[in-house]
Formats: C-alpha cells, sequence, structure tokens
C-alpha cells in the first residue's frame, strides 16, 4: 500500500487505473532511464520514433485499403436499403396521407384570423413557432463567433495571419487601390443598390408574399458584398464596422426574444396583446410578424457579410 | 399522369444527380465549386415547381450566393485557384524573388 | 411502374444523400468532403418538402381570399421547417470553411492524410526533444 502512495502519475487517468487495478505503473521505469539523457538513449528515442512513424504510415494505408471498399459497399446497400422503404410510402402529391392532417389545415384555415399574415408560412415560421426562429438565429450568432473565434485577427495580426501572408494581403490591396476593376466597379455601382432595395422589399413584404427575414437578409448581405468587392473594404468600413455589427446582431437576438416573451406571455393567459392586425394584404399589418421580419433580415444580412468579411481579412 | 411538367422535373432531377455526381468525381476543386452553384439554382427551380417560393428565394440567395462565395474565399486562401502544381510553385518562386529584391 | 411514377422525388432525394454520403467517405480533400455535405442537405431538405406537395393546388399565399379553404393550398409545414434548415446549413459550411482554413495555415495541404500524418510527426518530435 505505501508504494502506491509514493507513486506519482503525470496523467489524469492513470492514477485512477492503477488504483482500480491495485498495482504500480508499469511505464514508471522506461520514463526514468529516459530522463537520464545520455546519448544512447537518445538515439533510441529517435529510432524508435522512425519506427513508430513507419507503422503509423502503415497503419492509415492498411486502413484506406479496407475503408474505401467497405464505404462503397456499405453505402450501395443503404441507398438501396432507403430506396426500398422509400418506394413503399404513400405516393406523392396526394391529399389523403397521414403527413396531410389537421394540423396544417388549422394553420391555413385559421392562420389569417390568429396571426393577420396572408403568407402562411411566414406567419408559422414567426408566430405558431417563433421560438425555432429565436434558435435558428441564435444558431447564426454563435457560428459567427465561433467562425470569429477562428479567423480573427490578433490585435498586432499574429495570432492568425503569418506575416507572409499578411504582406501578400496588403499588396493585394494596394494593387486593387491602384488598379480597380473597372467592369467590377462599374456593374457594382450600378447594380448594387438595386439589389440591396430588392432585399428591403423582400423583408418588409414578408408577410404578404414569399420572401421574409431568411431570403431577404441574405440578399441585402450579397449586395453589401458585392459592395465591398467593388469599391474596397474601406467603402464599407465607414458604415459598418464591428461595433456596429455588435449592435445590431445583439440588439436584433434582444427584442426579438422580448417581442414574442410579450406575446408568448399574454397568448398563454388569454390577454389581448393589444397590437391590431390590420387589414390583410397591408404593409402595416399582422401583428409582430413586419418586426420579427425586419429583426431576422437584420441579423442574417450582418451574419452573412460578417462570414464575408471575417473570411477575406480576417476582421470585420 | 405524366404530363409536361412531370417530365421537367424528370430532367432537372436528372440533371441534379449529374450535377452531384460531376461536383463530387471532378478533379479540380474551382469546378466542384462551379457546378455546386448550378446545382444549387437548379435545386431553386425545384423548389418553384413543387409549390414553395419562400424556399426558392432562400435557396438561390443562400446557396447560389453566399455559400459559393464562402467557398471561392477559401479556395483563394488556400492558394487552389491557379490550377496544377507546376504554376503554384511559380507563384512561389515569383514571391520569393520579390521578398529577396 | 407505379413506384416510379409515384415516388420520384424520393427516390432522386435518396440517391443524391447517397451521392453526397459517397463525396464524404471518399474524398480525402477536406473541400469536397464539405460539398459532399452541402449536398447531402439538400437532399434531406428535398425529401422533406416534396411530402407537403399536392397536385392541384397552389403555394400557401392567401392573396384577397379572407376565407381560405384547407382544399385550396398545399401543406406550408415542410415549407417552414426547411426554410430554417437552408439557413443553418450555410452557417454549417461557413464554420467547417473555417476550420478548413485553420488547418491548411497549420499543415499546408488540404488532404486528410497527410494532415494526420504531418500530426503525428510533430508529436514524435515534441515527444523526443
Amino acid at each position: 500500500m505505501k508504494d502506491h502512495e509514493n507513486t506519482e502519475y503525470k496523467g489524469s487517468t492513470n492514477p485512477f487505473v492503477a488504483w482500480v487495478n491495485a498495482d504500480p505503473a508499469p511505464e514508471r521505469k522506461p520514463k526514468k532511464e529516459k530522463k537520464q539523457k545520455t546519448a544512447g538513449a537518445e538515439k533510441k528515442a529517435v529510432a524508435s520514433s522512425k519506427d513508430e512513424y513507419a507503422a503509423y504510415e502503415n497503419r492509415i494505408r492498411k486502413f484506406n485499403s479496407f475503408y474505401k471498399p467497405m464505404a462503397i459497399i456499405l453505402c450501395c446497400a443503404f441507398i438501396a436499403l432507403m430506396i426500398f422503404v422509400v418506394t413503399q410510402t404513400a405516393p406523392f402529391g396526394i391529399a389523403d396521407v397521414p403527413s396531410n392532417n389537421e394540423v396544417s389545415y388549422k394553420y391555413i384555415e385559421d392562420g389569417l384570423k390568429d396571426t393577420g399574415a396572408t403568407n402562411v408560412v411566414a406567419g408559422m415560421i414567426l408566430d405558431y413557432r417563433a421560438f425555432d426562429t429565436l434558435g435558428e438565429s441564435s444558431v447564426l450568432f454563435t457560428a459567427v463567433m465561433s467562425v470569429m473565434i477562428l479567423l480573427r485577427k490578433d490585435r498586432d495580426g499574429s495570432l492568425v495571419n503569418d506575416p507572409a501572408e499578411e504582406k501578400v494581403i496588403k499588396e493585394e490591396e494596394k494593387i486593387s487601390r491602384i488598379h480597380r476593376d473597372v467592369v467590377l466597379k462599374t456593374m457594382a455601382g450600378i447594380v448594387s443598390p438595386f439589389v440591396i432595395l430588392f432585399g428591403i422589399y423582400v423583408v418588409l413584404n414578408g408577410h404578404i408574399s414569399p420572401g421574409g427575414g431568411f431570403s431577404g437578409g441574405a440578399i441585402i448581405g450579397a449586395g453589401l458584398i458585392l459592395i465591398s468587392q467593388g469599391f474596397g473594404s474601406e467603402r464599407t468600413k465607414k458604415f459598418f464596422n464591428f461595433k456596429v455589427f455588435t449592435i445590431i446582431t445583439s440588439g436584433s437576438l434582444l427584442s426579438y426574444a422580448a417581442l414574442k416573451c410579450y406575446s408568448f406571455y399574454t397568448g398563454a393567459h388569454h390577454i389581448e396583446t393589444g397590437i391590431p392586425h390590420g387589414i390583410p394584404g397591408a404593409i402595416l399589418s399582422s401583428g409582430f410578424i413586419l418586426p420579427l421580419n425586419i429583426f431576422v433580415g437584420l441579423i442574417v444580412a450582418c451574419t452573412m457579410f460578417g462570414f464575408y468579411s471575417l473570411f477575406t481579412k480576417g476582421e470585420i | 399522369m405524366i404530363d409536361g411538367q412531370t417530365i421537367l422535373v424528370w430532367i432537372l432531377l436528372g440533371f441534379l444527380i449529374t450535377c452531384a455526381i460531376a461536383a463530387i468525381v471532378s478533379k479540380n476543386l474551382l469546378t466542384t465549386v462551379l457546378i455546386f452553384m448550378s446545382y444549387s439554382l437548379v435545386m431553386s427551380i425545384i423548389w418553384v415547381v413543387i409549390e414553395s417560393p419562400d424556399l426558392a428565394g432562400t435557396e438561390a440567395a443562400v446557396g447560389a450566393g453566399v455559400t459559393t462565395i464562402l467557398f471561392f474565399i477559401t479556395l483563394k486562401k488556400v492558394g487552389e485557384l491557379h490550377t496544377g502544381k507546376k504554376k503554384k510553385k511559380k507563384d512561389q518562386e515569383e514571391g520569393n524573388e520579390h521578398e529577396g529584391s | 411502374m407505379g413506384w416510379f411514377t409515384n415516388h420520384y422525388y424520393e427516390i432522386a432525394a435518396m440517391i443524391l444523400f447517397g451521392v453526397g454520403f459517397m463525396g464524404l467517405l471518399l474524398n480525402k480533400n477536406l473541400i469536397k468532403k464539405i460539398v459532399g455535405l452541402n449536398i447531402m442537405d439538400t437532399a434531406v431538405y428535398l425529401l422533406l418538402a416534396q411530402r407537403g406537395m399536392i397536385f392541384g393546388r397552389v403555394a400557401p399565399i392567401l392573396g384577397d381570399n379572407l376565407n381560405p379553404s384547407a382544399q385550396q393550398y398545399i401543406n406550408p409545414i415542410p415549407a417552414g421547417l426547411v426554410l430554417t434548415g437552408i439557413v443553418v446549413s450555410v452557417s454549417v459550411s461557413a464554420f467547417s470553411l473555417a476550420l478548413t482554413h485553420r488547418l491548411y495555415k497549420k499543415y499546408h495541404t488540404l488532404n486528410l492524410d497527410e494532415i494526420l500524418l504531418k500530426s503525428k510527426q510533430e508529436k514524435l518530435k515534441a515527444e523526443t526533444h
């Protein structure tokens, strides 16, 4: 027992294993020999490491020779099984199947009365299932944060970009500033206002026509990317820097959550929300769906442009 | 029940499968990304055919637009936009010369 | 022939899933793996969204129809579910592309096997020194 108490182990799992097995660690003695650092031992270590590397390489080769045919066979069997299963289901495009049940009838027949939106899909994802969309916006926020962790530059640019690449980026920026691509610049100047305007239109009409926060936000983000490509990143930096990005995304998420909390709280207690549904088909109608669409659109647009600028420059 | 729309859908689905196989098989990464872009566009046409215009707009803006741009930027960063190893090596040598001079 | 004419969307979705899965499993290149993952995503969306389609009915945009009956419109639920999924798939692919970028910066290759070997080499070097 004394031996066990006196032995010291570096690994975190080893002491427990040794304690469970009630035996002293077997690897301890060779480690001590290594610590003496004689020349012979070092040579041995190098040789053993080379052997280990070769063994590892061999193992990968063996694994690949076994893995490829197995993957093909398993894939084909899986797909054949899936196609067989799928052909046994109810036929496509028929109304009398279990998936077209009273839930969808309820959404279509009572949707206009409950939400005031003539686009039933928008009414569904932003009113009945709004928490789903909140979680989805949070997924976007989390994704942009994790990309920021992976790709953002340090204050001196040393964390992510090595100096050679930094040099290349700066040179490219210089070249593109002097010799700006005329076709790209002109077309960006002509097209991008219309792209952004169309995105805003799609966002604002999300509750009366197809579209909504997701598609409109993606269109606005694409327009911002086009401006940044055509006129250089300095132009977009004037109105879209890191502070603006943080304020817009977190502000939109928080206001979305607040609005939806109010609406769910009043709905659960059968209290009138006090927000009129308006005339169906008008822009200012359908209660909370218009502001929620705007918030989702802002989040999506900021996320798309944030992805772009993090990928190109490592900063927003 | 085989009418014009069904045949159109068969053609579109066949195009989708062809695009998917071509994107997976092709050796050049730039070709892969371009084929994937056209795959997304055809997908958005299929969304229109199955009466989901919301999905069509989102897929066209997101799948064919933003995802492709992200793929392109990554390809540029990893130096795969120049095809072939010879050109890559040449570029590296030129870069070294620039640094030396 | 009935098994084909009634189920061509599902069969196409399953074939696409298989092609994407093959691309994910068999390619050593990381970017092709991500493309395969995206193809799998869209295959699943196709399988989901075609369930809501009904012949002879239109998309659930009501317009001027203030007393809608469920017999006129298709099922809106799959469209709502897939709409969420499409945008999430973008963030997934952006995240994996960022990871690829970092891996390339460290190991200067996109091949998964070479990355494994290089990381093993580094580990062995750190052990001997």
